[in-house]
């Protein structure tokens, strides 16, 4: 018995394990001299069991009976994770190493913090979806507050926790509540409760409760204070970790939770979702058209692409599962390539943020500027790029629904969008001239913008048949 | 070759792909090179449409050359033609070799201007092709990033503010036609606009038009209205129709001369088109509500507009302000919604592409000369360009409408047309052709007649022989469809007739369903 379920979770147990000894051997040999290796011994390791996850698993396998779920739809919320996280750590290795940042904890907290998330979209009880959430959110806090010697740096870890455990306090009031009325800690025990034609109003307030405290991992918008400082604060390599995994870590549990317990009351929270997901869009529109420090920009871009892919959760079926999960690997696709631009941005040495430092890049660079512009207008969701399709999708399945109004709002908020990506464009291709930027020669960041790019156009001509996983996936969790 | 159409779109494509992936440097042998493989492109682009246009039946009104592939979401890839987008695909091939052999003399980011150009090529082939809405918004907006950095980055002093103000307001026209878009899916349950194997296509598909009210507000026509709307938000920018016409002319100024032609020959027929394909056909009982409103607007551009043509002092604001004008013809046409009106409207819409685009070079070769587009600091040009003098007398004519020419037979249908609609608005029209020969031969006056005076003027020369080869299609074409425009009513005769009689049926069905709606209350 207690085999099989090892066997489920083996994917988390060999990441727990090669975290532990990386620890280990780092800390008994050679300490930080050892981070450049270990960081690409991670990326490795977490590339290699992507595709095991991928390529092996098969069909749905409950262990610990029902707490963990190893589905489709876990599957590929975990290759979504892994894959991204392993793209950011190699991208990191250079800035690090340059800027007197290469420690080895940095590998072993993202490896731990992975580990979090892939407990978090297999949960299928509220205890194993809170350890989850705890051992991401944990790992995340230290390393936003990884430069020691920052001000800035240390600030954003410190409002990261205090932040992050209210919400966190949050979510466990709304689990007790739901506990309480439901009397079990199971999702498939929750959902028997919820859906027996009467719900208790208990089990509501529960339930707004834990999208309070989830709203706040996906920093949506009345909940989404923190993420600016944040990203503007930490260091950038982590600020590109925080756009993408834990984003989709996030969502894939917020989806967990929603359909897995609450899947019969979804008229309740469909509201709650679709105005959480139409405040992100707008504030995240507006917000972002003062702001000049690129780090902060792409927060309020985060927000927003938040509440797009919230459109799809909005909706409560499987489609709109499928187009949600579409959404989120394009929009890390996107982010990863955006950022790898943002990593090599500098000016003697020292990292560049301000966006007007990008004065006529265009002029200097014109293969990487056209990237970054196909980058920016596939964010705005301008067409013929593939984030156009993943707007799309959402809307489809909003108004599958009915959900007209919804899909206006984000049409309208979508088009105050364009311009702070415009802006960009307008900086790097009609600058005046001024100071020039420099731009660092890791070729690994050259490979991930270009890849990134790349994929925006190409994939056009059929998503790269992840339309049909994402409905296998989207399957397996609403039925 | 049953994929014709794709073929012709994607060639400017791939060329454009080659170039950026193969050509490297920016020494004057790759810029060269860069130039001769986009002309080369365009030109087989030109060749291989001829086929279509050969092998074209103008006797079936349906959609032919139809390709359909599975696409994403549920979507799929249509694209074919019929007599009303055929000959916008002919026009748009037709000039974008012209406009690669007039941008000869760029010199700065060769390579970067070629591919913009080149991919904008696609995209437009692409909108007069589309058969499916998304398809069709796809090519429809995409075409806005090329054209905002050809105007942002070989534009003119002002060339910022003019691509953001061009990007902005059509954007935002194109963000609500979006929005109807996705309504229209929602009710119609496909985003096919005709020619679907086994589906309602949106073409026959009949929105709801009982009058509902939106916001306490009376909405006549109801749904269809609605529609109609949003996608007259869009469609009027891009003609563009007055009021909404001001990015037109800073665009057109800060373009560089090539753009300049691309914008008016090709991007503004994009409006009409619309109107044609989705307007009239889709939301017909919309349309009909809304008519007098667009003939109206249509008077007013064209006497307004010519006005305000009469005093400026820039050659290309003039000759923008007279594309607005001449595009009012062309909207007053479509809303005549009868044969000679419809026709008119298609066959101004070609002709306008032929000469506004020739009179944007002509301003071209000046500007080349010169560096200046002010019309005081010219004078006497006949002088020293006789050839140019010709040339340039000969364009003025056929935008004036001079019989003869294709600018004549374009005004006159129309005109023709929207007189047995409504008379008044033919009446304040066709004061529009007055005008037009004033500010047109002012122009010219000002520009080329008298004696040569100014001192900077004195060692100007006349065209050269690559000028002048440019030109020649564009005479030859103004004259042939002038003198003999059945070669464009023959083609588009049919279709038109179809998509009137169709328009007349809906307008008929939605009569009788009001008057049932109102007996049985």
């Amino acid at each position: 018995m207690i085999q099989a379920d090892l066997n489920v979770i083996l994917p988390e147990i060999v990441i727990s394990v090669y975290a532990m000894l990386a620890l280990l051997g780092a800390v008994y040999t050679g300490k930080d001299r050892l981070s450049g290796a270990l960081t690409w011994l991670t990326a490795a390791v977490m590339a290699l069991v992507a595709m095991w996850i991928a390529l092996s698993g098969q069909g749905t396998n409950v262990a610990f009976g029902g707490m963990f779920h190893d589905d489709g739809f876990a599957r590929f919320a975990k290759v979504t994770i892994l894959l991204s996280g392993a793209v950011v750590l190699v991208m990191s290795q250079d800035y690090m190493a340059r800027r007197g940042l290469a420690r080895f904890e940095y590998p072993v907290l993202v490896a731990l913090a992975t580990v979090g998330m892939m407990v978090m979209v297999s949960a299928g009880d509220l205890i194993a979806l809170y350890m989850g959430l705890e051992l991401q959110s944990l790992a995340l806090y230290v390393i936003a507050a990884f430069r020691r010697d920052s001000v800035k740096s240390t600030e954003a870890g410190l409002k990261y926790f205090v932040l992050g455990a209210l919400s966190s306090g949050l979510l466990l009031y709304g689990a007790s509540l739901v506990y309480g009325f439901a009397g079990t800690t199971l999702f498939s025990g929750i959902i028997a409760a919820a859906g027996e034609g009467y719900t208790p109003v208990g089990l509501l307030f529960g339930l707004s409760f834990m999208v309070a405290g989830l709203a706040f991992k996906i920093s949506a918008v009345p909940f989404h204070m923190w993420t600016p400082d944040v990203y503007e604060g930490a260091p950038t390599p982590v600020t590109a970790f925080f756009a993408t995994a834990p984003k989709v870590a996030a969502m894939g549990l917020f989806a967990r939770v929603l359909h897995d317990a609450f899947g019969g009351v979804s008229h309740d929270w469909g509201q709650i979702i679709a105005m959480l997901s139409v405040l992100s869009m707008f504030l995240g529109a507006v917000a972002a058209i003062g702001q000049t420090n690129i780090k902060r920009l792409m927060a309020f871009s985060s927000i927003a692409h938040m509440g797009y892919a919230m459109i799809g959760l909005a909706a409560g079926t499987a489609l709109g599962v499928q187009a949600m999960l579409t959404y989120m690997a394009i929009y890390v696709t996107m982010n990863i390539g955006t950022f790898a631009f943002i990593l090599a941005m500098e000016k003697d040495g020292q990292p560049v943020t301000d966006i007007s430092a990008l004065n006529l890049y265009a002029k200097r660079e014109p293969a990487r500027a056209l990237a970054l512009l196909v980058l920016l207008f596939s964010l705005a969701g301008v067409p013929p790029m593939l984030g156009f399709f993943a707007k799309l999708g959402v809307w489809q399945a909003a108004l599958a629904v009915d959900m007209v109004w919804l899909v206006v709002a984000s049409a309208v908020a979508s088009a105050i969008g364009a311009f702070y990506y415009l802006r960009i464009v307008f900086f790097m291709y009609f600058g005046a001239e001024g100071e020039t930027l420099q731009t660092a020669r890791a070729p690994v960041l050259w490979v991930c913008l270009m890849g990134s790019a790349l994929v925006m156009v190409v994939g056009v001509v059929n998503m790269f048949g992840l339309e049909s996983v994402a409905a296998a996936a989207a399957a397996t969790l609403v039925n | 070759m049953d994929n014709l159409l794709s073929i012709v779109t994607f060639i400017p494509a791939l060329a454009a792909l080659i170039l950026a992936v193969f050509l490297r440097g920016e020494d004057v042998a790759s810029q060269r090179n860069a130039k001769w493989l986009a002309l080369l492109a365009t030109g087989a682009t030109f060749l291989v449409s001829l086929f279509i246009l050969a092998q074209f039946d103008p006797q079936n009104t349906g959609f032919q050359f139809v390709e359909e592939r599975e696409w994403l979401l549920g979507l799929k890839y249509r694209m074919g033609v019929d007599g009303i987008s055929v000959l916008f695909v002919m026009l748009t091939t037709f000039m974008m070799p012209l406009v690669i052999a007039a941008s000869w003399d760029v010199t700065t980011r060769v390579k970067e201007y070629m591919i913009a150009f080149l991919l904008l090529e696609t995209l437009m082939l692409g909108v007069f092709m589309a058969l499916d809405l998304v398809l069709f918004y796809l090519f429809f907006e995409a075409g806005l990033i090329p054209m905002f950095l050809i105007i942002g980055i070989w534009g003119g002093k002002n060339r910022i503010y003019a691509s953001f103000k061009f990007f902005l307001y059509t954007f935002l026209g194109s963000v609500l036609m979006l929005v109807a878009m996705v309504a229209m899916f929602a009710d119609a349950g496909t985003t096919c606009i005709a020619a679907c194997g086994g589906d309602v296509a949106l073409m026959t598909h009949s929105f709801a038009s009982g009058d509902i009210s939106v916001l306490g507000v009376h909405v006549v026509g109801g749904m269809q209205t609605l529609l109609f709307l949003a996608f007259f938000a869009s469609f009027a920018v891009k003609m563009p129709m007055w009021p909404v016409h001001t990015w037109l002319p800073d665009a057109h100024v800060q373009a560089p001369t090539a753009g300049s032609v691309v914008l008016a020959a090709i991007l503004l027929k994009m409006g009409g088109y619309g109107f044609l394909r989705f307007s009239l056909p889709m939301f017909p009982i919309g349309a009909e509500v809304m008519t007098p409103l667009v003939l109206w607007m249509s008077a007013i551009a064209i006497v307004y507009t010519s006005l305000v043509a009469l005093v400026q002092e820039d050659m290309k604001k003039l000759i923008a302000y007279s594309s607005v004008a001449h595009m009012g013809y062309v909207t007053m046409g479509i809303f005549a919604a009868n044969q000679q009106g419809i026709d008119g409207a298609i066959f101004q819409m070609l002709s306008h592409g032929f000469i506004s685009g020739a009179l944007f070079l002509c301003v071209g070769v000046i500007y080349d000369r010169m560096h200046t587009r002010e019309i005081d600091a010219y004078g006497g040009l006949v002088n020293r360009m006789p050839a140019y003098a010709l040339i340039f007398m000969f364009f003025t004519m056929a935008n004036v409408g001079l019989p003869g020419t294709s600018g004549f037979v374009g005004e006159f249908l129309t005109l023709m047309g929207i007189f047995q609609v409504n008379t008044w608005v033919a009446a304040v029209a066709t004061s529009g052709v007055i005008l037009s020969a004033a500010y047109a031969l002012w122009l010219y006056r000002r520009v080329v007649m008298g004696d040569l005076i100014k001192e900077s003027l004195k060692a100007i020369t006349d065209m050269t022989r690559r000028e002048r080869a440019i030109f020649a299609p564009l005479v030859v074409m103004t004259l042939l469809l002038g003198v003999y425009p059945s070669l464009i009513t023959d083609i588009i005769g049919p279709s038109v007739e179809a998509l009137i009689q169709n328009y007349e049926t809906a307008l008929g069905e939605g009569a009788r369903a009001a008057t049932q709606v109102a007996a049985s209350h």
